[in-house]
């Protein structure tokens, strides 16, 4: 549906190197890295908002030379852009060819905020306000929807639960969906397939699944939440303290997450992180070993 | 896009104000820095500046309460006081000055003649400029977070070491600014001067006018208009034209004031303002209607006595030429300072940029643009004088920086990304620009152009020069009537005034309606 051929994008300096992505029709991609990676940047060249080389189609047609405005990609942005003159009803049928007042109440009614059409845009919570912004990217059916960061101002609560219900939507619909987001449990919980962006070139395009159990370099197994020793990447379960462990690891901290201790650490210079139980629970400053052990024995 | 306005500057200011020195310079280098030296020149340049410590203090002290009031507290009617002590700012200063005549002159309402006396001028230039130090400080008091003051106070800081260390600091650039600006005001003040001083107050932009119009000694004028250049100048860069920083969110911050000590400060600031504001008003339309203490409208009558040819002035033509003259010059002020301001507000902020924003102090000196505009286009080889032009020309530049000041931080806190969002939305440019960008900054479109009315048809100093004696504007047609004898043209003045105050009013109460609060001046 959308499928970019040696993007590339600079701006005083290349921002982005030959992206190669194909995001097939209604698949949810969502493109993860660190900030000042160059996401944002993407999501622009595929809007049109800023230029590019390489070639970028969308069901088959080619968007050199078309316009933002006539692309026919929506786009969702980190922080609503809600037009602050207009109501929520004018917003919503913004990209509306012609007045659909029955357009624009369906789509408040699909994102949960049906009767909302009169409200100023100033009076709506942050959650409200991402919701009206997501109709409003939907009235005109656009063929790709972008989604630049768009939970990134809200609190963790309202995140998870809007995350969920957007995805929802968005499948219900089977919208082709490119979104960044520098969280990963964002990413894994909205996407197909998950594309880790470093310094401007994809690193690896995999399902969350295979970027967990086959990280392609160290890079992508650290930002996906593995441990790396000796060039091995272990998950934290399969990390314990043993007294012959063949790593000392320094105990930086320890939390208390999801009904059991995580433990982190620094095994020369390499940030490590593992499951501990409370009774052999270490204190930080000391130095433990730790081993892998199987998770199943 | 900078270019139209450096060469309109370049053209309209620079060039008069050379034309002034190179005449004084040719009539007389002697002469010239023989009325330098002279004692009676530093003892005017000693009252001009006296006048102006003892006005700025005397606004402060009015201003801040209210400010602070007006920022802190909740109250009902609170955005009608707001737009109210707005009104004297946009009041042309011939109008507020025969208002303290009404009031504190020679048969005054309050019983006490305070005309020729440096006390009239302090009262009539706090009237004027209370606006100023309520908006410039407002704003940043309106914005303060208070949760700073209360990280100091958990950070172990007293309620007086919170206030001194994190509140004063964040507060003393507006009040700087504020305080500056209202010095020029008042520094370069004439208006005011040239009605209440009675001819016994000299301040050194009277004494320019009065050594052109009356004493005809040009090397004389030359000479005070260099000083007072100077002066200026040599306020500006030892002070700064820093403005105010705002703090932060946007935020209305203000609260209900609790018990009855901030009820009643809230009340007492309250009615004061508005007595402040709204008495010199009154006394207009009363003395309008007044005629050796009884009731009449016989100077309404000769307002609108049309073509009277008994009547030196004809008021009525003369609201006539007000609207015309200030309506391009507006439509000018607009477009010139509309390009500065885009300029400004997408170009950055660098080096000779910052000398364009310079080059248009508020505390120009009208009466030397006007007596330059007089000498470099109003005589051969080039003479404009007769065709109106100069006047329009003069009246955009008075107000070329109140547009500039309203515009650039409009346009520069535009975020562009609603463009963005209009283009993926399928808009094309075009319509981008009508239906987004052209809605969002319309409320400071329509502030600026009325700020630039308002100044326009009330400047005096520039125009007083520039009009013709046969059709004059309504500023100068007011001061030539309070400048006559008889009761019934008095009356006629105060009528005259009237119409002006209202003409003003009415647009002030127009930006009013398009959200004023949302633009801040100066």
């Amino acid at each position: 549906m959308l499928s970019m051929t040696a993007v590339e994008v600079s701006y005083d300096e290349p921002v982005l190197h030959g992206i190669d992505l194909e995001v097939g029709p209604g698949e949810i991609v969502c493109i993860l890295g660190p900030s000042g990676g160059g996401k944002s940047t993407l999501l622009r060249a595929v809007a049109g908002l800023v230029d590019h080389t390489g070639s970028i189609a969308v069901a088959g047609r080619s968007l050199a030379g078309v316009p933002a405005h006539r692309r026919g990609v929506g786009m969702m942005f980190q922080d609503d852009l809600l037009f602050p003159h207009l109501d929520v009803a004018s917003n919503v049928g913004f990209g509306l060819s012609r007045q659909d007042p029955q357009r624009v109440a369906q789509m408040l009614e699909l994102v949960g905020l049906a009767g909302y059409e009169h409200r100023a845009v100033d009076t709506l919570s942050g959650g409200q306000a991402q919701r009206v912004a997501l109709a409003r990217a939907l009235a005109p059916e656009p063929d790709v929807l972008l989604l630049d960061e768009p939970f990134g101002a809200l609190d963790v609560v309202l995140k998870a639960q809007l995350v969920l219900e957007v995805q929802q939507v968005l499948r219900d619909r089977g919208v082709t969906v490119l979104a960044v987001t520098h969280d990963r449990h964002e990413a894994f919980t909205m996407a197909d397939r998950v594309a880790v962006l470093r310094a401007g070139e994809l690193v690896q395009v995999a399902t969350a699944d295979e970027l967990w159990n086959k990280p392609v370099d160290a890079y992508v197994a650290r930002l996906v939440g593995l441990s790396v020793l000796d060039g091995v990447a272990y998950p934290p379960e399969e990390l314990r303290i043993t007294a012959q462990g063949r790593w000392a690891l320094q105990v930086t901290g320890r939390t208390f997450l999801d009904g059991r201790y995580l433990v982190s650490g620094v095994v020369d210079g390499e940030s490590v992180t593992f499951g501990s139980d409370a009774r052999s629970l270490p204190a930080v400053g000391q130095t433990v070993h730790i081993d892998r052990v199987d998770p199943a024995g | 896009m900078l270019v139209v306005p450096v060469v309109f500057l370049l053209v309209m200011f620079v060039v008069p104000v050379a034309a002034v020195f190179r005449v004084g310079l040719e009539t007389g280098p002697s002469q010239m820095l023989e009325v330098m030296g002279a004692g009676r020149t530093w003892q005017i340049l000693g009252f001009t500046v006296l006048q102006a410590v003892l006005s700025t203090a005397a606004t402060m002290l009015v201003a801040l309460p209210a400010a602070f009031v007006l920022a802190t507290f909740r109250f009902p009617g609170r955005g009608l006081i707001r737009a109210l002590v707005l009104v004297p700012f946009v009041m042309p200063t011939v109008v507020v000055a025969a208002a303290f005549l009404a009031l504190i002159g020679p048969t005054g309402a309050l019983g006490v003649d305070l005309s020729g006396s440096v006390w009239g001028l302090v009262l009539a230039h706090m009237f004027l400029n209370i606006a100023v130090v309520i908006r410039v400080v407002g704003s940043v008091l309106a914005t303060m977070d208070p949760r700073l003051e209360e990280a100091a106070r958990v950070l172990g800081a007293s309620r007086w070491t919170a206030w001194r260390r994190v509140t004063w600091p964040l507060l003393r650039p507006a009040l700087r600014a504020s305080a500056l600006i209202v010095f020029l005001f008042c520094f370069t003040s004439f208006g005011v001067v040239q009605v209440l001083g009675a001819g016994q107050l000299r301040t050194l932009e009277v004494e320019i006018y009065r050594q052109t119009a009356y004493l005809l000694d040009l090397p004389a004028a030359a000479a005070l208009s260099l000083l007072q250049l100077l002066a200026v100048v040599a306020m500006l860069a030892v002070v700064g034209n820093s403005g105010g920083a705002r703090t932060g969110n946007a935020v209305d911050v203000a609260r209900a004031p609790v018990g009855w000590r901030q009820r009643g400060g809230v009340a007492a600031v309250v009615v004061l303002t508005v007595v402040v504001v709204l008495a010199p008003l009154a006394i207009i339309v009363v003395r309008s209607l007044m005629i050796d203490g009884r009731l009449t409208t016989v100077g309404w009558q000769m307002l609108f006595s049309q073509g009277d040819s008994t009547n030196a002035v004809d008021p009525f033509s003369a609201v006539l030429a007000s609207l015309r003259t200030a309506g391009g010059a507006t439509l000018l002020a607009m477009l010139v300072g509309g390009m500065a301001a885009f300029g400004l507000a997408f170009r950055g902020r660098g080096g000779w940029l910052r000398s364009v924003d310079a080059l248009m102090p508020l505390g120009t000196s009208a009466v030397t643009v006007g007596l330059g505009m007089l000498l470099a286009f109003g005589r051969p080889p080039l003479d404009l004088r007769n065709t109106g032009l100069l006047i329009v020309l003069a009246q955009a530049l008075v107000a070329i920086p109140f547009v500039v000041r309203v515009l650039a931080p409009a346009l520069s806190g535009f975020d562009r990304r609603y463009l963005d969002a209009a283009a993926v939305l399928g808009r094309s440019p075009v319509r981008a620009l009508a239906g987004v960008a052209v809605p969002l900054l319309l409320p400071a479109v329509v502030v600026a152009a009325g700020f630039a009315f308002a100044v326009t048809i009330g400047e005096f100093g520039a125009t007083v020069f520039l009009a013709s004696p046969a059709d004059p504007t309504l500023p100068v047609a007011i001061s030539r009537l309070l400048a006559r004898p008889g009761e019934v043209t008095v009356a006629a003045a105060y009528a005259a005034s009237a119409v002006l105050m209202l003409i003003t009013a009415a647009v002030v109460v127009g930006m009013d309606r398009v959200r004023l609060s949302r633009a801040v001046a100066f």
